[in-house]
């Protein structure tokens, strides 16, 4: 199993709002929110943190969970994420948080 | 329920501020005859001042952020504004009549991820649109403005104020809009200038064309569902005007906050005080956050209450923001043929028109 590496997008648009984060892609305006553990693993997506890792820190330590069924159900949330463009998933450590070309340029 | 009212529901109960309107400038290139404003700067927040406050608008939750003006983009620090925004992780929307987006202004906008540039286009001929904006070349130049916004990717709504001036080319605009592939919304909304001059609402469309225009299932949908009588409901006694100062306001240029761009109740100003102290502690905040259906003296026995539009702040530029907005219940009227109670104690006023055809919700 290769490691994954995950890093926000940003090119979103997030806030706190309660126990949950709203989200909203400038590129299909569509509203999502995350829950306090998928908020967690977001905020963790830097690029550099291996995703297993970012589980075992910020999931695994928090909930009664099996780290093998954790970190599943996050690669599979961070594949969705990525459909909508809010997470970059690669194999690779990346540099920062990640954008379209030519971001802030 | 949709997530977007679930949010909102949230966000009242946990006294959030979910959406807020800023004014950078209210100097402005064009000068628009129905504009409420005036357009000189007298001493307009500092590029730090801004930041400031953006930082300020986050912690304290906002997530929408409108900025606008005037013509915002007259400020030479705008760009530097928005990044900060979308670096602060605001959903930021820009209105702006796009004389001064060339195509390296439009590529920047699309990186910076401002999810929706809005632009006022008032006709599609340019004798009518330039006459209105009083700038020759105007509608040439806010037509390019949208194509190399478009061709950026970014999504771009096309605003018409609809006008005696201009009326007979709403759907000549409508039409332009989907050949641009832009959304398109129009507001008959003429409001009084900030200083109370309402020599502006002589701009105003008639009574008439106001029924045909909420007859026109381009703007309406469904013509037979939206001009159905107001269903009776019980639970609407307990029910709030809108979102002005509940999970939305509005700020000028010079820092005063109000509820809502169209409600002139001056609750604090954010050089002075911190924007959640204002938000949370402003006598005429929570003044406006009592009001429920039940306590309006007219309203609450009108049979359009359930389904009006009622705008706490034209009824309080009419003289009391618990009273009818006389241009909303001219709406229900002509809506739906049923006479509001407003008009039933005293003599029929000359229309008054103010609403928005997009939403059909006050524009607060």
């Amino acid at each position: 199993m290769s490691e994954k590496y995950i890093s926000r997008s940003t090119t979103i648009a997030a806030r706190q709002l309660g126990d949950e984060m709203m989200m909203m892609s400038a590129a299909d305006s569509m509203l999502f929110t995350l829950n306090r553990t998928a908020t967690t693993i977001w905020l963790a997506a830097d690029g550099k943190t291996p995703l297993a890792e970012i589980v075992k820190k910020c999931v695994c330590t928090c909930q009664d969970v099996d780290p093998g069924v954790a970190y599943r159900d996050a690669v599979e949330f961070a594949e969705a994420l990525a459909q909508h463009g809010i997470l970059r998933i690669s194999d690779h450590p990346m540099n920062g948080l990640s954008g379209e070309k030519g971001e802030n340029s | 329920m949709t997530l977007m009212e679930e949010l909102n529901h949230r966000a009242l109960a946990l006294g959030v501020p979910l959406s807020v309107h800023l004014d950078l400038t209210y100097r402005c290139n064009e000068r628009c005859e129905h504009c409420y404003l005036d357009h000189d700067d007298k001493g307009e927040l500092s590029t730090s001042e801004v930041m400031d406050l953006l930082s300020q608008l986050a912690d304290a939750g906002v997530f929408f952020l409108t900025l606008s003006g005037g013509e915002p983009l007259l400020r030479k620090d705008c760009f530097d504004i928005i990044q900060s925004a979308r670096a602060l992780l605001f959903n930021v929307k820009l209105k702006t009549n796009g004389i001064l987006i060339r195509e390296a202004e439009a590529r920047r906008l699309r990186a910076l991820g401002v999810e929706q540039v809005q632009i006022s286009v008032y006709s599609h001929r340019p004798e009518v649109h330039d006459g209105i904006t009083k700038v020759p070349g105007s509608l040439q130049r806010t037509l390019a403005a949208i194509r190399l916004l478009k061709s950026q990717g970014l999504k771009v709504t096309i605003a018409n104020v609809a006008m005696r001036k201009n009326l007979l080319d709403m759907d000549h605009v409508h039409a332009l809009a989907q050949d641009l592939g832009v959304s398109f919304t129009m507001d008959p909304t003429i409001t009084p200038m900030m200083d109370g001059n309402t020599s502006v609402l002589r701009l105003r469309i008639s009574s008439d064309d106001l029924k045909n225009v909420l007859r026109n299932p381009k703007l309406v949908g469904e013509v037979q569902q939206f001009c159905a009588p107001p269903p009776v409901d019980d639970s609407i006694m307990e029910g709030l005007p809108c979102s002005a100062g509940h999970t939305s306001c509005y700020i000028s240029p010079y820092g005063d906050l109000y509820p809502c761009v169209q409600f002139p109740l001056p609750c604090g100003n954010v050089r002075r005080e911190k924007f959640l102290d204002i938000w949370r502690n402003s006598r005429q905040l929570h003044e406006v956050r009592s009001i429920q259906a039940r306590d309006l003296p007219v309203c609450s026995s009108c049979a359009h209450l359930g389904t009006c539009t009622r705008c706490p702040g034209l009824a309080y530029m009419e003289g009391s923001m618990r009273g009818p907005s006389s241009a909303d219940c001219e709406k229900s009227l002509s809506r739906t043929g049923i006479v509001p109670a407003s008009m039933l104690s005293r003599p029929r006023a000359e229309s008054r028109l103010d609403f928005c055809v997009s939403s059909m919700r006050p524009c607060c």
